[in-house]
């Protein structure tokens, strides 16, 4: 981007890493206001709470190993779910890319020092991390984890003897921790753009971001106050949702899904943000329809937030809104399509270098595009009938959250790692993870997207003997997706400390990180650079 | 960026003034509630609370002298709450 | 962080006045939608209870709402005065208008309680046994009643609080430009709150 950047950053400079600032050792971390250092404090954070998903992940699996009871009882297999769900939607998937990085790289991307409200931001990893150590809380408080799923519905919110309370408590903070980070990211692009930083020279990761946020401060509000009325349900018996009172539950799951269907898109545009920061780079060629990429950030922003009903064609809401519902579920499919076409588009007659993150981006289009897919058939309202609460459905929503989301913030951390921690991984290994991880993922969700068209319904902790095959191929396809997360994991912890020093532009990227040093001085950029150019003019 | 302090001020008569409105709105919507209008009844109601909100985002809040983006932003709030209480009428009125 | 780059960083931050002031429109739009959750469930409800909610209505003290309705609307001005005043350098006046604004914060919080607690005497509270027995319209309008104006009235409480803490902060350091954009922010909370009263108050007192 801009070229004089280049001659001025670096040399003299310390990088965020060894800066000394006013504490050290951990409490120069956790009262860090760096926007870099608080994303390593998510990602900590999430890799942790990520370790833990997967292994309840691995004993749901494990559970269906076997016809009968196998490891857990069916309480516990309940629990196991509703924590699992818990865990991975909102410590991971929804926090992951703008937490970490986008923490990290918007700042910098936008050619600012730091954020718009830094000591905010370092606000919200507090809250996060208030909301992760709630959660965990109430495992071993009155009742244990909630049962009810992670959608926690009326009236099993109500009924259960479970710790309720807490947990959507928990649920609360987290969601007002993902709204500061929204807040933060809205602000830093109005204001914090670096001169000559146009709207459209703007990275498309960060317009995601920009998208995304709008729907943090839009949406989450409502899932709060909903989680709240569960608290003074329980703790007045107010009753808002209670039928024996009165109250609707079919309401509940209005106001749930107009956060939780939008959440979605709080978890893929991101990662599709990421994916449109690789492709032009591995095929080093600007991006094709930037500012059609752009627009439909927007544009999924908008239409994702008037699809929410298609989660509930079976609830029992009126006929019409199922209908029209259904019908504006396929709206979104035209914004999707549009970033699909562009980066296929830039693929074309691109000099395509075949390095781990590109290979993560690749498999990110692959399978959001079977979760696309899928999701369309779920929004058909006949389809959906059949297929409602069956393993397609949870075949359709891990491939759209793992193989979408995760696949891309996977794909980010390769591409950015060098830039983050100043060491290059062992790229060799990166791509026997890569393998791993794509063969097991298909054997455990595809198998599932088959099993639920049999009708296996989601949530039992039994099968029938027809669905046994299916499973087992299922549980094995998990044994090998997790050996490959495994390895992955392993390869960037072991590069941390003892990968090869990394260039300031391994992969000769455009957009403003790539012009700092590897990794990034403690302000970014000693002087905020001025930028006369596009963001992926190779 | 514009500076700030030099932005346009609002004089104490216009606060008092735009106070004075709200006072005369609020006995307004107490005393035509004692009106029987039926159905009508809400929509007062609600219209006189709209313009009640109207004075206070503009002048108390600002909002008038405000760059236009705060005024563009407060319009998405208010088209994406009308999203959602629209849809869910969808359901609640036709089920 | 190094006491220079802490300076730096706040600097960026309280220079730019209309940053500060986009921060917190956002964090305003999230109350709102917080609010429009139970607004669009009142919504719902209503539709379905219409009846049940103008009988319980009747039930509410018009006088209290249609007084506390007054003192916000008074306190609003009374900020606004308390920020117009700082703007032209008369420190004084404006911690008077703002010391005025947190009396009338808690005067209507006096006047909340007095209508909670007469209201929880008859047996209306959420439930209450008498209230498990009314229809589940009047169930539904008292559940919200409380629930609304509960969490209204904690928001209240909160900006009492702050506004408080902008007080000493104007108190203890009275030529800190920092003062003026903390106030306007505590302002625009403060004008917010009122925003949500001014649809409560027509919405639970005046259906009846
Ligand atoms: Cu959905």
């Amino acid at each position: 981007m801009a070229s004089h950047a280049l001659t001025h950053t670096g040399h003299g400079e310390i990088n965020y890493l060894d800066y000394k600032g006013k504490y050290s050792g951990i409490l120069g971390w956790i009262f860090s206001t760096d926007h870099k250092r608080i994303g390593l404090l998510y990602l900590s954070g999430v890799t942790l709470f990520f370790v833990v998903g997967i292994f309840l992940g691995l004993m749901l699996r494990l559970e269906q190993l076997t016809m009968g009871e196998t490891v857990v009882s069916a309480r516990t297999y309940n629990t196991l779910f509703t924590l699992h769900g818990v865990i991975m939607i909102f410590l991971i998937v929804i926090p992951a890319i703008p937490a970490v990085l986008g923490n990290f790289f918007l700042p910098i991307q936008v050619g600012a020092k730091d954020v718009a409200f830094p000591r905010l931001n370092l606000f919200s990893w507090w809250l996060y991390m208030t909301g992760a150590v709630l959660a965990l809380v109430s495992l071993f408080t009155k009742g244990g984890f909630p049962d009810t799923g992670w959608t926690f519905y009326a009236p099993y919110n109500i009924r259960t003897t479970t710790n309720v309370p807490l947990a959507v408590f928990a649920v609360f903070i987290l969601g007002f921790s993902s709204i500061l980070t929204g807040l933060n990211f809205i602000t830093t692009v109005h204001r914090l753009r670096a001169p000559g930083m146009t709207w459209f020279r703007l990275p498309l990761f960060v317009w995601a971001l920009y998208a995304t946020s709008w729907i943090q401060i839009l949406a989450t509000p409502v899932v709060g106050i909903t989680m709240l009325l569960i608290f003074f349900e329980r703790l007045t018996g107010v009753g808002i949702f209670d039928p024996a009172k009165g109250g609707d539950p079919i309401l509940y799951q209005h106001l749930f899904w107009i956060y939780s269907h939008p959440a979605v898109y709080i978890m893929i545009l991101p990662g599709m943000g990421v994916v449109t920061e690789i492709i032009p780079t591995f095929a080093r060629r600007t991006i094709f329809g930037y500012k059609a990429i752009a627009a439909s950030s927007l544009g999924i922003a908008l239409a994702g937030s008037l699809v929410w009903g298609h989660h509930m064609f079976v609830s029992g809401q009126s006929y019409t809104a199922s209908v029209v519902f259904s019908l504006l579920t396929f709206l979104v499919a035209i914004p999707t399509a549009i970033k699909v076409f562009n980066w296929v588009a830039t693929l074309y007659k691109g000099s395509i270098h075949l390095e781990p993150p590109l290979l993560y981006a690749l498999s990110f289009i692959f399978l959001f595009m079977i979760g696309g897919f899928t999701g369309v058939m779920l929004g058909v309202l006949s389809v959906d009938v059949h297929l409602h609460d069956t393993y397609f459905v949870v075949g359709h929503f891990h491939y759209v959250m793992f193989g979408g989301t995760m696949m891309a913030f996977i794909a980010g951390m390769h591409y950015w790692f060098p830039k983050m921690f100043g060491r290059m991984y062992n790229k060799r290994v990166a791509t026997l993870a890569w393998a791993l991880i794509f063969i097991g993922f298909n054997m455990l969700y595809f198998t599932m997207l088959i099993l639920g068209f049999e009708g296996m319904p989601r949530r039992y902790y039994d099968h029938l003997p027809q669905y046994h095959s299916g499973h087992v191929v299922a549980t094995v396809g998990s044994w090998i997706l997790v050996l490959g997360l495994l390895i992955m994991i392993i390869n960037l912890v072991r590069a941390l400390k003892s990968g090869p020093k990394a260039e300031a532009n391994p992969w000769q990227g455009t957009t403003l990180e790539w012009q700092v040093p590897s990794p990034p001085p403690h302000e970014n950029f000693e002087e905020i650079p001025v930028v006369d150019r596009g963001p992926y003019d190779h | 960026m514009e500076h700030h302090q030099a932005e346009h001020s609002v004089g104490y008569g216009t606060y008092v003034l735009v106070w004075l409105g709200l006072l005369v709105f609020t006995g307004l919507t107490v005393s035509v509630s004692g009106i029987n209008l039926e159905a009508l009844t809400v929509t007062v109601a609600l219209l006189i609370a709209g313009f009640k909100t109207f004075l206070v985002m503009n002048y108390f809040m600002h909002l008038k002298f405000e760059p236009i983006l705060f005024r563009l932003m407060v319009f998405v709030v208010i088209i994406t709450f009308a999203i959602f209480l629209s849809l869910t009428f969808l359901d609640v009125l036709f089920r | 962080m190094s006491s220079v780059a802490e300076t730096a960083v706040h600097e960026e931050k309280h220079s730019d006045v209309i940053g500060a002031k986009m921060g917190m429109w956002l964090f305003l739009f999230t109350e709102l939608l917080l609010f429009g959750g139970m607004f669009i469930l009142y919504a719902a409800y209503r539709a379905k209870h219409q009846h049940e909610f103008f009988l319980s209505s009747a039930e509410l003290n018009m006088p209290i709402g249609t007084l506390n309705t007054a003192l916000l609307l008074t306190s609003s001005l009374t900020v606004a005065l308390s920020i117009e005043a700082l703007r032209r350098g008369s420190r004084n006046l404006s911690k008077l208008f703002l010391l005025a604004t947190i009396v009338m914060g808690f005067g209507f919080l006096v006047n909340k309680y007095f209508e909670w607690s007469a209201k929880i005497h008859h047996g209306i509270y959420p439930n209450s046994p008498e209230l498990l027995k009314a229809s589940a319209g009047e169930q539904l309008f008292f559940s919200l009643y409380y629930v609304m104006t509960g969490l209204h009235g904690l928001h209240v409480l909160v900006g009492v609080l702050v506004l408080g803490w902008i007080y000493t902060l104007i108190q203890k350091n009275p030529t800190d430009p920092g003062n003026f954009i903390k106030l306007e922010n505590g302002g625009l909370y403060w004008h917010l709150v009122d925003v949500i009263w001014i649809f409560l108050f027509p919405l639970f007192y005046l259906i009846s």
